[in-house]
């Protein structure tokens, strides 16, 4: 073999090896990036899935004016979509590498609480002298708060003004039997009409909460008892019922078992239903749709003759901090500046949502005026979304949608499917 | 004239050969070898036998300090009724499935290879066949829903007909869900089968067709005596391949109706990552995982045997 040869074979020799060496090194690295520091400067990671439905380059926005009130410590979001965020998440707490503050949904905080993933704020809160006072609420899993929520989207009920208008409705319904009478009225007119739109899809099985809950919790009802599974009680078993008969009474639009909350809105929308509960967050997208569509929102319709406090069902953008975090007090005090009075305001504006801190009021000015009237809505009644903190929740909704399914298709009685539901629900918890 | 006393030594013709040169000579083929097999290990061996170890545990991921629990898990899954409604669905819709590829497959392929066919036609109907072929799973999930919407085209055209007096909910029945996920992957998939077949079809010698018409075959004897057998290497691969990828089968299922209704979708596939992603049991889910691992391999077996057979 020639010099050259021998060259050429030793050249490749090392170059496989060393392709072999990056690739190890390649797939071992990456444990996290919680310790990074830049020129002397901490860096905190923000995983969330708020940046992609914020306004473009907002959020960057709000973290640069926290950098510049906190000189010595950078932010790094960390942004995805909603459901790769939450698997994301999951893989963090399990790797113990997970991002130091993170966005929450009130849906996932039990399960990252029973892994020890988040950080007990109280602690934090007290080591920071930070008066909570302010804020509208936190969510506790066994003594320890482990998410505040940041802003909250409430979820009303939009009426089709023209639809109801044309069915001889001329308000929208107050009560269970004024809804239902206008859902029958709708459905009458014919052409592919329904009264009600009902999404319980077994993949995303949120219409639970959001379309099935609402009605319990809109009637100051209530789905659990000290914190257990209750969903056979009177309060359940009512809506359950109400919900059954409107069923029978063919004013829910047809698919509802496969169809999700994107179908929901899509269906009201085009003008096919008259009614449906939904986020606010989608008027700009109804209006965008469609932008002849004359709507209005207002509370949930309530049990007839109930006058207290009505609930209405909200989701959150929530906040936590890693167990995990080599950073805690520069952690905190990013979700104390989100929480502060003028950026959870400017936040809430952002977003279309309403804020976490009870200073803060989110200005209106250029917004749809629907918001201004759902934030007196939402003013009104009580926030109320008993998912929140629950283990497994998303696993609750589903074993409640199969047997709701089996209610409304008539293979089981209502009081056998709460029963199975309850017994479900109990073998979760 | 300047002269130089040049001093020329013979060129040694043994090459003086380091002592560790067999031995790197021995090592550069795995060193070329060791990136795929790194992969390999990491992407694949690894992850399987973790899977394998977390069936053995209470739980993992969520529980810090799983212990190990035997058999239990298995048994949990085996005894879930869910698991068998899932079992029975991914075998109803596997075997039809595959059989409907197939026919279907089959019978365009000869179609298409047909001398009875113009050239343009021919060259038309390629396009519109192999077009579902061309879809991924999230385009076919959304147009099939919108299709089979109450309020959907296909309910449309069949109310027009008079058919049917109100739109029909087939993919939110119980009565025709199954079988509408299962018409839609037949329709996502019998174009990798006409493709292959058809090039195996282009592959049959005219001579034995020649041969068969000359003894007096009609063209139904023609098919089963010289088509079938020449396809049938071909057939019985593409067969087997299809049970395993068709088994598997999840984003179609998932995007289209999510194991719904009640149960009536349900398969394997989806009532693990249930398991995994929405009760958090990482554990239940990989037994889970490791049982449909078993019943792959079973169908690998016979296709590695089949392969092995045909060399």
């Amino acid at each position: 073999m020639s010099k050259e040869a021998r060259f050429r074979r030793g050249l490749t020799t090392a170059v496989a090896a060393a392709a072999a060496l990056t690739l190890v090194t390649g797939c071992s690295s990456g444990a996290g990036s919680d310790d990074a520091t830049s020129g002397g400067d901490v860096t905190i990671e923000l995983a969330q899935w708020w940046e992609p439905e914020l306004p473009d380059g907002a959020l960057r926005t709000l973290m640069d004016t926290f950098e510049s009130e906190n000189p010595g410590i950078k932010v790094k979001l960390l942004s995805g979509p909603y459901a790769s965020t939450k698997e994301q998440l999951f893989a963090g707490a399990a790797a113990g590498t997970m991002s130091d503050v993170v966005g929450l949904d009130g849906a996932w905080v039990s399960d990252f609480a029973k892994q020890g993933a988040l950080a007990d704020l109280s602690t934090l809160m007290k080591d920071a002298d930070y008066d909570d006072s302010e804020l509208a609420s936190t969510i506790e899993v066994d003594g320890k708060t482990q998410m505040i929520p940041v802003v909250n989207f409430v979820y009303p009920l939009f009426t089709n003004d023209d639809l109801l208008a044309k069915a001889g409705i001329t308000a929208p319904p107050s009560t269970r039997t004024e809804f239902e009478t206008a859902a029958k009225a709708v459905t009458a007119l014919g052409d592919n009409t329904s009264g009600w739109v009902l999404p319980l899809s077994s993949e995303a099985p949120n219409g639970i909460q959001n379309d099935v809950m609402s009605w319990v919790w809109s009637s100051g009802g209530t789905m659990l008892k000290d914190g257990k599974p209750d969903v056979t009680n009177d309060d359940v078993t009512s809506a359950v019922e109400y919900i059954k008969g409107l069923n029978d009474d063919g004013v829910i639009a047809p698919g509802s078992a496969t169809m999700k909350e994107q179908d929901k809105v899509e269906e009201f929308t085009n003008g096919r239903v008259g009614m449906m509960i939904d986020s606010l967050s989608h008027i700009d997208l109804i209006r965008t749709s469609n932008p002849d569509l004359k709507f209005s929102i207002s509370a949930i319709p309530a049990e007839d003759g109930f006058s207290g406090e009505r609930g209405i069902p909200y989701a959150s953008w929530g906040i936590g901090v890693s167990a995990s975090s080599k950073h805690p007090a520069e952690s905190w005090k990013l979700v104390q500046f989100l929480m502060s009075e003028k950026t959870n305001s400017e936040l809430s504006t952002l977003a279309n949502a309403f804020p976490g801190n009870t200073k803060s009021v989110p200005d209106f000015s250029s917004s749809d005026p629907l918001f201004k009237e759902a934030f007196d809505i939402y003013s009104e009644g009580k926030p109320a979304n008993e998912f929140v903190g629950l283990p497994v929740a998303e696993q609750l909704m589903r074993l409640f949608d199969e047997q709701l399914q089996a209610i409304l298709q008539g293979d089981e009685s209502v009081d056998d499917g709460l029963k199975k539901a309850q017994d479900a629900w109990v073998g979760e918890f | 004239m300047a002269s130089t006393n040049t001093v020329v030594r013979p060129v040694s013709t043994k090459r003086s050969t380091p002592r560790w040169a067999p031995t790197a000579r021995k090592l550069t083929p795995y060193a070329f070898l060791s990136p795929t097999v790194i992969v390999m290990l990491v992407l694949m061996l690894i992850p399987v036998i973790m899977v394998i170890g977390y069936s053995f545990m209470d739980n993992v991921i969520t529980n810090k300090f799983p212990v190990f629990v035997g058999l239990d898990n298995y048994v949990e899954v085996l005894s879930d009724p869910v698991f068998r409604t899932a079992t029975g669905n991914t075998l109803f819709f596997t075997l039809v499935s595959v059989a409907a590829h197939l026919l279907l497959g089959l019978g365009f392929a000869m179609l298409l290879n047909s001398p009875l066919v113009g050239n343009v036609t021919k060259a038309l109907f390629r396009v519109v066949y192999i077009l579902p072929w061309l879809f991924t799973v999230a385009i076919i999930a959304v147009l099939w829903r919108l299709m089979l919407n109450p309020n959907g085209v296909i309910n449309y055209i069949l109310i027009s007909l008079g058919l049917t007096d109100k739109g029909i909910e087939w993919l939110s029945s119980p009565d025709t869900a199954l079988l509408a996920v299962t018409f839609i992957n037949i329709w996502a998939g019998y174009s990798f089968y006409m493709v292959t077949l058809l090039a195996g079809l282009q592959g049959v010698p005219a001579d034995l067709y020649e041969a068969a018409r000359v003894d007096g075959a009609s063209a139904f004897q023609r098919f089963w005596n010289v088509t079938l057998p020449q396809l049938k290497p071909i057939i019985i691969s593409m067969s087997v391949l299809d049970i395993i990828w068709t088994s598997q089968q999840f984003a179609l299922i998932w995007m289209t109706t999510g194991g719904g209704p009640v149960n009536v979708t349900e398969m394997l596939s989806t009532y693990t990552y249930k398991l995994a992603f929405s009760r958090y049991e990482f554990s239940v889910a990989s037994a889970s995982a490791v049982l449909i691992l078993l019943l792959t391999m079973v169908l690998a077996f016979f296709y590695v045997r089949h392969q092995k057979a045909r060399d």
